[in-house]
């Protein structure tokens, strides 16, 4: 059968169905077989709430948004072209994010009645059959049903057979896109390698749904997008949370300390200590401790006894870990404290995005506390992030916090990784000896960079008491002196600050170094002001993007660039954080733009906004 | 000030030039005094000796140690150790707490580091009160007492620290007192030694906020009456005239007395890796003023091996790196890799 073939440039596929369908895999496999295509993508994964909402329920909607595109690819896309709805449910939650004209893909048996009632549909209404679809090509198949029959020969039960309902569909769109399958039959190989039966019933039916798809005279288009023009090199897929594992391993690679993890499980930030806990090879020591106090506590142990001292957490985390950060700080030892933000406050939303923590990371402990922050724009950038946290914390003696969300934590793209040999040398020196003339060893002298000494147990002479007491200046022992107290405030403060001669300058991301407005933003909200910004230049708007990767110290030159400017924009997923500091450091009528439904800004609403500001 | 290999360390050596803060008559100053007197002995050099504490009176001890030490915050000395004895299995770890540090605000961390049997010394100065913040109960304060913050009584429950660590599955209990310099010698060589969790539940005077608590089993009169030292493979005998000793009726100690006919080899021989026994010489946890009461036992109630959390940690990662080389650019490249050109 001949069929037509259409290029299209870009595309966002949303895959929705049950937790229970097995859309997340259907998605990543997608994107993975995307990838290796050379095409651009991102992808944001919208989880239910963690417990299983009842199957066919609306809370029980899981969704993989998958943007592909031959041009530069920055966010996941705003509205989808596709959406493959497993059931009612999925349905009803994500048709408005479906472009008019857009595709249904649904599956008819997750449509009966019992699923119509389940999705909250009146009682004989059915959307497949009552024309409310029309703006949109609706096809309609049924996915149980054909995947039983393909599955037929297997003697398995027909709740396993139903379990590869995924791969139906995952095949029909490998035909709809004209891709080769090698990529998710070499996965399923990997995944089910000795269970025979499970391995051959899924790939049997990724080919049903293929076939289905070639043999079925309705269908009569496929599509292709071409390879993006990306900058030469070699890439992978990688998401946010995998970055900052892979990160912190490189810096405990670059530094030659050995990489310890102390955790405690939540969620969006676990898949950070799963991926850890299996590089056991490269020295690294998982600990999941009893608690979020236990995990950072365990990792400040760690870092005083010479290892590169790691705890990972998200916000209600956060909270607890306070007074231990509070401790790290006096201590003035290295330490990373990743924090994957997710909906507050309290528990919150815990599988939704948020940026609210910057407050909580540049002021919430006891006492005058200053520790730098580090934020990560994108999933690959979560690398370059977390390595530069650790990178500042052994050369400054000092605990950093690396912020993400979950976002950019689940959300994955391509990313030109690096080779190790480009990687910098993270340098550290311990403490070996006593200096000429010095008696007792002096924990508190600080060097050119205010830093003190890192001696760690084991080192003959250098025995020292160190604590959270306030301690004297050089000698570190105890001190209640107030002249003291004053001086060694302000030393810790000037230590931080001095970190910003030590980062980079601010760059520019996009638009004139002077103009009328300055869209400043920080973490996750990159793609959407990059892509807003730059629509709004080609339009002839003399707006620019500037994006913070260094929130404490900032960049020396960040009052500069701001300077230049009319007008200030802080688009933020929070309730005004970033622009509070900004106005109070530089003191500029920064503006904000907030957005606090647990879900990411959109070019679309950021383009009109910036216009309205024009 | 480098150590020099060839004098051997003294007690002395282990004083550091801060000047001691307790109150004057403090329990917390003979247990200092018995530990720098036994560190000399542990075969450990200085600089790979690490003391770690929490908030509370006790937990200035680090800074009367010239050891490496560590003040921490409250309640998480045993939590900084795992992370410490986790990534550096060779140093000797000695956590101070005391029972407001160790078994209320950090009693989630103690009961863990128990189970998991990291390798380190925790010494409990149990004075019943807390000293530090001048006078609350604390969670072994016995019902009813007066405090600060309980002018009518207290109402807690109190815990029993010793059946709490072996209800967590401490490798090492033991108990002694800081009035008994010697056994509070040998229990600290003894706790040395274990290899696992130790745990050393030392009596310690507070004089100041509640003072003679432990009295009935420190002071010469009552002592021998009242505190039953346990020695393995001897049978529980006590009394100032040891007379008397301890016999199993069925599960329950009863007190035996050697002129009513009995004979030591009718008593409870003190088997320290009975671990059905241990549990019953921790509940002999009477009031030591009602009457019929059972004397309190101290010194090693319980020992076992179970490995080490450390060791089994590293022997995970040295598994690892035999098997697979730690290769970063491959774990940058992964699996599934496409070029552009
Ligand atoms: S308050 Fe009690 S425990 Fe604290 S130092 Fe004084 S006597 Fe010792």
């Amino acid at each position: 059968m001949t069929r037509k073939q259409e290029i299209v440039s870009d595309v966002v596929i949303k895959f929705a169905g049950d937790s229970g369908d097995g859309m997340q895999l259907t998605g990543s496999q997608f994107t993975n077989n995307t990838a290796l295509l050379g095409i651009d993508l991102a992808t944001f994964p919208d989880f239910p709430a963690e417990i299983r909402a009842p199957q066919g329920t609306i809370p029980g909607v899981s969704g993989y948004q998958l943007r592909f595109s031959s041009k530069p690819v920055f966010t996941p896309g705003d509205a989808c072209d596709v959406l493959v709805a497993m059931n009612a449910a999925a349905l009803k939650t994500n048709l408005r994010q479906l472009k008019k004209g857009g595709k249904v893909i649904a599956n008819t048996d997750g449509f009966d009645a019992k699923n119509l009632r389940l999705a909250n549909f009146p009682e004989g209404v059915n959307p497949l059959e009552d024309g409310s679809l029309d703006n949109y090509e609706l096809i309609k198949m049924d996915v149980t049903k054909m995947t039983r029959e393909a599955l037929k020969e297997f003697t398995m039960g027909m709740k396993e057979k139903d379990r590869a309902k995924n791969m139906f569909v995952l095949g029909f769109l490998y035909w709809m896109y004209n891709r080769d399958m090698s990529s998710t039959i070499s996965f399923l190989k990997e995944k089910f390698g000795k269970k025979d039966d499970i391995l051959n019933s899924n790939i049997k039916a990724l080919q049903a749904g293929y076939n289905y798809g070639d043999t079925t005279e309705t269908f009569t288009t496929t599509y292709k997008v071409e390879k993006a023009k990306m900058e030469p090199g070699s890439y992978r897929s990688i998401m946010g949370n995998q970055a900052i594992a892979y990160g912190l391993i490189a810096a405990s690679q670059k530094s030659g300390l050995p990489l310890f993890l102390g955790s405690y499980p939540i969620t969006p930030a676990s898949d950070i200590l799963h991926d850890l806990a299996r590089y056991k090879h490269f020295g690294v020591r998982t600990f999941q401790a009893e608690d979020e106090i236990a995990a950072i506590a365990s990792a400040i142990g760690a870092s005083y006894g010479g290892a590169l001292g790691v705890t990972t957490t998200s916000g209600p985390g956060l909270a607890l870990k306070a007074e231990a950060m509070g401790l790290a700080v006096m201590l003035e030892i290295p330490l990373v404290i990743c924090n994957v933000q997710r909906g507050g406050p309290s528990t919150g939303l815990p599988t939704k995005t948020e940026q609210s923590d910057l407050l909580q990371a540049y002021y919430g402990r006891n006492g005058e506390c200053p520790m730098p922050v580090v934020a990560a724009s994108t999933p690959s950038d979560c690398f370059d992030t977390v390595f530069e946290a650790a990178r500042i914390s052994v050369q400054h003696m000092t605990p950093v916090i690396c912020l993400t969300d979950g976002y950019i934590a689940n959300g994955a793209e391509p990313w030109k990784f690096p080779q190790s040999s480009d990687l910098p040398e993270i340098k550290v020196s311990f403490k070996k000896d006593l200096d000429e003339g010095e008696e007792v060893f002096q924990p508190y002298k600080r060097d050119e960079k205010y830093v003190r000494p890192w001696a760690v147990p084991g080192t003959p002479g250098l025995e020292n008491r160190i604590g959270g007491l306030e301690k004297q200046d050089i000698t570190g022992n105890v001190s209640y002196d107030p002249d003291n107290h004053q001086h060694m405030v302000k030393i810790r403060q000037a230590k931080v600050d001095k970190i910003a001669d030590y980062i980079p300058e601010q760059k520019l991301d996009s638009g004139p170094a002077k103009g009328k407005i300055l869209v400043i933003g920080w973490g996750s909200t990159y793609g959407a002001i990059k892509s807003a910004v730059e629509e709004l230049q080609a339009q002839g708007h003399a707006v620019s993007h500037v994006h913070i990767r260094y929130l404490r110290p900032f960049p020396k030159n960040l009052g500069e660039i701001i300077r230049n400017f009319e007008k200030i924009l802080v688009p933020e997923i929070n309730n005004g954080q970033l622009v509070k500091i900004l106005r109070d450091i530089y003191l500029v009528d920064a503006k904000g733009y907030n957005k606090i439904m647990g879900i990411p800004i959109t070019k679309t609403e950021l383009v009109e906004h910036i216009k309205k500001m024009l | 000030m480098t150590d020099t290999a060839l004098a051997p360390l003294t007690a002395k050596d282990f004083q550091t030039d801060q000047e001691v803060r307790w109150c004057p008559g403090c329990g917390d100053y003979s247990i200092l005094a018995q530990v720098q007197k036994v560190m000399p002995t542990i075969g450990v050099p200085r600089e790979n000796i690490v003391f770690i504490s929490g908030i509370g009176c006790s937990s200035r001890f680090p800074y009367y140690m010239n050891t490496y030490g560590m003040h921490s915050i409250h309640g998480r000395a045993t939590a900084i150790a795992s992370g410490l004895k986790a990534s550096r299995p060779e140093l000797s770890i000695w956590i101070v707490t005391g029972d407001g540090d160790g078994l209320s605000i950090g009693g989630n961390h103690t009961i863990h580091i128990l189970r998991r049997n990291f390798d380190v010394n925790i010494l409990l100065f149990n004075n019943q009160i807390y000293g530090l913040t001048k006078g609350q109960y604390s969670p072994t304060s016995e019902e009813h007492k007066i405090t600060k913050s309980t002018p009518f009584g207290s109402i807690d429950h109190p815990f029993n620290p010793l059946a709490l660590a072996r209800g967590a599955d401490a490798t090492f209990i033991a108990r002694t007192m800081d009035r008994d310099p010697k056994h509070l010698q040998t229990m600290l060589a003894r706790a040395n030694k274990h290899k696992g969790a130790s745990f050393l539940e030392i009596y310690q005077n507070c004089n100041i906020f509640n003072d003679g608590t432990f009295e009935i089993f420190t002071e010469k009169a009552t002592k021998s009456e009242e505190v039953l030292f346990l020695e393995h493979g001897q049978p529980l005998i006590f009394g100032a005239s040891r007379d008397k000793g301890i016999r199993l009726d069925g599960f329950t100690p009863v007190i035996a007395n050697l002129n009513d006919g009995y004979s030591a080899n009718d008593m409870w021989v003190h088997d320290e890796h009975d671990m059905y026994k241990a549990q019953i010489l921790t509940r002999m946890f009477d009031d030591p003023f009602t009457a019929g009461h059972l004397p309190r036992p101290f010194g090693v109630f319980y020992e076992t091996s179970r490995p080490c959390y450390e060791e089994v940690m590293a022997q995970q990662i040295d598994d690892a790196k035999a098997k697979k080389p730690a290769d970063l650019d491959k774990l940058l490249r992964g699996n599934e890799v496409w070029t552009i050109n």
